[in-house]
C-alpha cells in the first residue's frame, strides 16, 4: 500500500553553507530555555518559579486551555528567569543547568505492550507530548482528538536543510520503539515518508508498523503537509498527527530508557557561519556556544531554523523546541544602488524563480542571499508565480485572498485546512509584492481556530 | 555610488514624520526608492526573498515595448508623408517605404514623443496626488500605462484629450479602486474608450489614421484626390458589409471581387511587418510578437493568454470563413490577426495581470473569449470596425466570472477525493 509521489512544481532555493556531516558535542550550553512562543497559540500556565530547582522532565508549566498537555524541563539545573513581553505574555523560561544530570524517572515500557492510552498518557505526563503538532491548524495536538494517521517526513527539503538520514544514523532500535508508540496513537496508519530523491538510511528503510512512502521532485517534497496531501488528505473534521524524526527517537528513547531525552543534533549551516558541522545538543538550548565563535563576519542573522520558515533569534538566544538547524545568514539592511545590486542590476547576485534574473543559466550555482527584502510591498500584481511552486492542488492566491478578506468559507473551501504556514513559505519567496504571506495564512488559521473548532 | 547615497539618505530625517518636508516625502520615497532598493529586511517567515520586485517586473514591459514605440514613430512619418504626397509632388518617391527613412523618423518623434510626454505627465501627476493623499511613493503600474495609452491613440489627436483621457482612466479606472494592483478594467483602454466615445471624430472614421490628412484635405479643397485613402484596412472591411465597398480609397461596386482587392492592397506581409496606417503603436504585428517574445520568456506576460487569444481569433476567423455569408466573412481569418491592434492587445493588454483572469485555466478561457470576440465585433457589428478595445474591456469585466468556475472546479475536485476514500 505504499505510495509514490512524484512532484512536478516546487523549487530549491540553493545556497551556500551546507554543513559538513561531522557531528561534534557541543559545549553544555550556559543557559536553556523553554519558549511558549514556539508553540502557536499556546497560553502557558507556570508550575515552577523562578529560583526553583528542576530535573530533566521536570514540568515547567502546563496549557492553560488544556491542562493535560506539560512542558518539561530539558535539563536539571535553576530557573533562572522568566522573560515576559507586552501584558506580561511569557516569552522564554530561562534555566541554568548544573553540571549533575537528575532527571525524572518513569518505569521503562514496551510501547507494544501499551494501550493508546496508557502511551497517550505518559507523552503527556511526561513532556512528550508536544513533540506531535496536528493538521489542521498546525499547533501542539489535541490530546482530546482522535488523528485519522500520523505522518512523520524522513527528510527536510528546506535550503540548508540537515540531513535526518545522517542525523538519526543508528538509532534504529529508539526509532523503532518511537513509532510504535506513536501507532498506538491513531487507529489509522503511521506514515513515513522517504525522499526519492536519494536511497534513505537503514533506520528509515527498515522500519516497522509504519507504511512508507516515497517523494521525489523538489522542495516542498519534505513538508509533511505536502505528503499529507498527496497520501492521505485531510478533511473538515479530520485530524492529523505530525511528528519530527529526532523527535520519533526521543519518544523511543524515552519508552526504552524512561527518562526524557532532550539530547538533540543541530546542524549549523549558511554562508556567514564557519565550522559548520552537525552539533550534539539540547532542545531549547542557547545558540551561543554554537554560533558565537563560528561567524564570517558581523552583520549576521541568526534563525533557529531554515531560511523559509525559521524564527530570527539573538547570538545568544534559543533553538526552537522543533528545530534541528541554525542557519546565519547576512544581515541585508544596506541600500543597493538600482543598477549595481538593487532592481535593474544584472542579478548574478540574486536567486530568483522568475526569468527576469540570469539564475536559470547557472544551474548549480550555489547562492549568498542576504535578508533584504528586494523591493517594497505592493497590492497584489503578478499572477501565476505561485502556482508554479505550489505542489498542492490548492490554488495559492485564491486562499489568501480568501484569508485577507477574513471570508471563512471560501477558505474553507479552498483548503486552509490542508495548509500550515510553512507550505506558504515559498509562496512568500517568489512574490512580487513582497506581502508576508506566511503570516497571513496563520492569521486564517487563528480565524479558523477561533471561529470553526 | 557610496557618496550619492550619502547624500540622498542623509536627507531621510527632513522626510520622515515630523521631519521639515515631511508632507514631501511621497515624492522623496519614489525618487530615493528608485536609485536605491531600500534596506528593508524581513521579519519572519521567509527571511530570504526573491529579487524580483514590481518595479523589475514593469521595467520588462516598458523594454517590450520599445519595438513598437520604435515602429510606431516610423511609420506616423511613413503614412504623413504617404498622404502628403497626393497634392504635394515633391514626396511622391516617399511612398516607397525607405525612401525619406530619416524624414520620416524626425516627423514620427515630432507626432509621438508629445503623446508620450503628455501621457506619462498627466498620469503621473495624478499618481502623485493620490500618493499624497495616501502617503505612499509612486507605485509602479502607471510606468506601463503611460507607454501604452500614447501607442493606442491615433497620432493627430490634440495633447489636451491624451491628457483628460489620461486623467480618466488613472482616477476612474485605478484609483477610485485604490490604486495599482486593485483595478477592474486595464487603464490604458479606459484612456482609450474614453476618447473613442467622448471624442468619436479624433479617433474614428478615416481622417485620424495618417497624420496631417486634414492639412492635406484643406490643400485639396476637401477632396480626397484619386488614390488617397485615409482609413484602415479595417475600414475598409466595415465598408464591406455597407451599400459602397471601398479598398483603399477606391469605391468598389458589389460585383467585384472585394476579398481579391483586398487582399491585393494590404499584402499580407505588408501588414504582419506594419506598413499599415492606424494607431501609433499597434500596426506591426512582427514588433508586438518581439515584444510578446520578450515577455513570454521572462515570465512577465502569460502565455496562456496570449497564445489563446491568437488561437481564439483565429478559430472565430475560420468560421466566419465557413460561414461565408458576405464578402468581409470570406476574407481569410489570419488577416484579423494582422490588422488593426490585435496583436497588440494580445500582448499588452490582455495580458495584464491585474484585470485578466488569475487562474491557469481561466487565462485560456479569457484569452480564446477575448479573441473570438474581437473577431465577432469587427465582422458583425459594422458600427465598431476595430473590436479588440472592447473585447477586452468586457473581457476584464468578464474575468473574475471565469475565475470563479475555474476555482469551483478546483473546490468540486478538492471535496472529491474525500468522497471516494
Amino acid at each position: 500500500m505504499s505510495k509514490t509521489v512524484k512532484l512536478r512544481k516546487g523549487l530549491d532555493i540553493k545556497l551556500v553553507g551546507e554543513a559538513d556531516k561531522l557531528k561534534v558535542d557541543a559545549p553544555m550550553p550556559a543557559s536553556v530555555a523553554l519558549k511558549p512562543t514556539d508553540f502557536h497559540g499556546l497560553v502557558p500556565k507556570m508550575v515552577a518559579k523562578e529560583g526553583d530547582k528542576v530535573k530533566i522532565g521536570s514540568v515547567i508549566f502546563y496549557d492553560k486551555y488544556n491542562e493535560a498537555i506539560k512542558f518539561v524541563s530539558p535539563v536539571s539545573g535553576v530557573i533562572e528567569e522568566v522573560v515576559r513581553g507586552a501584558k506580561r505574555k511569557i516569552l522564554e523560561v530561562r534555566i541554568t543547568p548544573d553540571a549533575r544530570e537528575d532527571a525524572v524517572r518513569f518505569e521503562p515500557k514496551d510501547p507494544a505492550s501499551l494501550t493508546g492510552e496508557e502511551v497517550k498518557a505518559a507523552m503527556l505526563e511526561n513532556g512528550l507530548w508536544p513533540f506531535l503538532k496536528q493538521r489542521p491548524l498546525d499547533i501542539v495536538a489535541d490530546p482530546n482528538v482522535e488523528p485519522k494517521a500520523i505522518f512523520v517526513s524522513a527528510f527536510d527539503s528546506h535550503p540548508l536543510a540537515p540531513d535526518y538520514d545522517y542525523i538519526v544514523h543508528g538509532q534504529d532500535q529508539f526509532f523503532q520503539n518511537g513509532l510504535n508508540a506513536l501507532e498506538k496513537l491513531t487507529s489509522g496508519k503511521v506514515h513515513l515518508t522517504l525522499n526519492g530523491n536519494v536511497p534513505a538510511d537503514a533506520t528509515f528503510q527498515n522500519a516497522k508498523n509504519v507504511q512508507i512512502n516515497k517523494i521525489s521532485g523538489k522542495h516542498p517534497a519534505g513538508n509533511v503537509g505536502t505528503q499529507i496531501h498527496f497520501i492521505d488528505p485531510i478533511d473538515k473534521g479530520q485530524f492529523v498527527f505530525t511528528v519530527n524524526p529526532q523527535d520519533v527517537v526521543a519518544i523511543g528513547k524515552f519508552f526504552a530508557e524512561g527518562q526524557y531525552d532532550p539530547t538533540r543534533i543541530v546542524a549549523l549551516t549558511g554562508s556567514e557561519a564557519k565550522n559548520r558541522r552537525y552539533y550534539r545538543t539540547i532542545v531549547g538550548a542557547s545558540v551561543a556556544g554554537i554560533v558565537n565563535d563560528n561567524l564570517e563576519s558581523e552583520n549576521v542573522r541568526v534563525i533557529s531554523g531554515n531560511a523559509l520558515t525559521g524564527e530570527k533569534i539573538d547570538r545568544n538566544g534559543y533553538l526552537g523546541f522543533y528545530d534541528a538547524q541554525v542557519t546565519v545568514l547576512p544581515e541585508g539592511n544596506q541600500y543597493k544602488f538600482f543598477l549595481t545590486k538593487g532592481w535593474l542590476g544584472l542579478g548574478f547576485d540574486k536567486y530568483s524563480s522568475h526569468m527576469l534574473f540570469p539564475t536559470w543559466l547557472m544551474k548549480n550555482k550555489k547562492y549568498r542571499l542576504d535578508t533584504n527584502m528586494n523591493g517594497e510591498e505592493r497590492g497584489f500584481v503578478v499572477t501565476g508565480e505561485m502556482e508554479k511552486v505550489m505542489p498542492l492542488d490548492i490554488l495559492p492566491m485564491q486562499l489568501i485572498k480568501a484569508v485577507m478578506t477574513k471570508d471563512i468559507d471560501a477558505m474553507e473551501l479552498l483548503g486552509i485546512y490542508e495548509v500550515a504556514p510553512e507550505d506558504f513559505a515559498l509562496c512568500e519567496y517568489v512574490c512580487t509584492s513582497k506581502i508576508d504571506i506566511q503570516e497571513k495564512i496563520r492569521e486564517g488559521l487563528d480565524l479558523i481556530k477561533e471561529e470553526c473548532m | 555610488m557610496k557618496a550619492l547615497e550619502k547624500i540622498i539618505h542623509n536627507l531621510d530625517p527632513k522626510f520622515e514624520k515630523g521631519g521639515k518636508w515631511e508632507k514631501m516625502y511621497p515624492l522623496y520615497e519614489t525618487l530615493s526608492t528608485f536609485l536605491f532598493t531600500p534596506k528593508h529586511v524581513t521579519k519572519k517567515g521567509a527571511h530570504i526573498r526573491d529579487g524580483v520586485d514590481l518595479k523589475r517586473t514593469m521595467f520588462m514591459v516598458v523594454l517590450a515595448l520599445i519595438p513598437c514605440l520604435l515602429f510606431g514613430i516610423y511609420n506616423t512619418g511613413h503614412w504623413h508623408y504617404e498622404i502628403q504626397s497626393y497634392v504635394n509632388p515633391e514626396f511622391e518617391g516617399y511612398r516607397d517605404y525607405l525612401t525619406g527613412f530619416g524624414d520620416k523618423v524626425i516627423y514620427g518623434l515630432m507626432k509621438v514623443l508629445p503623446l508620450v510626454i503628455v501621457s506619462y505627465a498627466a498620469g503621473l501627476a495624478v499618481e502623485f496626488v493620490f500618493g499624497f493623499i495616501k502617503g505612499h511613493g509612486l507605485h509602479e503600474g502607471f510606468l506601463v500605462s503611460g507607454m501604452l495609452i500614447p501607442l493606442t491613440m491615433p497620432a493627430d489627436v490634440p495633447l489636451w484629450m491624451v491628457a483628460i483621457a489620461t486623467i480618466f482612466a488613472v482616477v476612474i479606472g485605478k484609483e477610485v479602486f485604490g490604486g495599482t494592483g486593485m483595478n477592474i478594467l486595464n487603464v490604458a483602454l479606459t484612456a482609450r474608450a474614453f476618447l473613442y466615445f467622448a471624442y468619436p471624430t479624433a479617433m474614428s472614421g478615416d481622417k485620424v489614421w495618417k497624420s496631417g490628412t486634414d492639412d492635406m484635405l484643406v490643400q485639396a479643397d476637401n477632396v480626397m484626390p484619386d488614390g488617397a485613402s485615409g482609413a484602415t484596412a479595417l475600414g475598409d472591411l466595415a465598408s464591406f458589409v455597407g451599400d459602397s465597398p471601398v479598398v483603399a480609397g477606391k469605391v468598389m461596386s458589389s460585383s467585384d471581387d472585394l476579398v481579391a482587392a483586398f487582399e491585393s492592397a494590404y499584402d499580407p506581409i505588408h501588414a504582419f511587418i506594419g506598413m499599415i496606417p492606424g494607431s501609433v503603436g499597434e500596426t506591426s504585428t512582427l514588433a508586438a510578437l518581439l515584444g510578446g517574445a520578450i515577455l513570454i520568456f521572462t515570465g512577465v506576460a502569460s502565455w496562456r493568454i496570449i497564445l489563446s487569444f491568437f488561437a481564439g481569433g483565429m478559430l472565430f476567423g475560420l468560421l466566419m470563413n465557413g460561414a461565408g455569408a458576405n464578402a468581409y466573412m470570406d476574407v481569410p481569418g489570419y488577416y484579423h490577426l494582422i490588422i488593426g491592434g490585435f496583436a497588440f492587445g494580445a500582448v499588452f493588454m490582455a495580458t495584464d495581470p491585474v484585470t485578466a483572469a488569475q487562474t491557469s485555466w481561466g487565462k485560456i478561457w479569457y484569452g480564446l473569449l477575448g479573441g473570438a470576440l474581437t473577431v465577432l465585433i469587427r465582422v458583425l457589428n459594422p458600427a465598431y470596425p476595430e473590436g479588440i478595445m472592447l473585447a477586452i474591456l468586457f473581457m476584464n469585466v468578464m474575468a473574475p466570472l471565469i475565475d470563479h468556475y475555474v476555482v469551483q472546479t478546483n473546490i468540486k475536485r478538492r471535496q472529491k477525493r474525500f468522497k471516494t476514500a
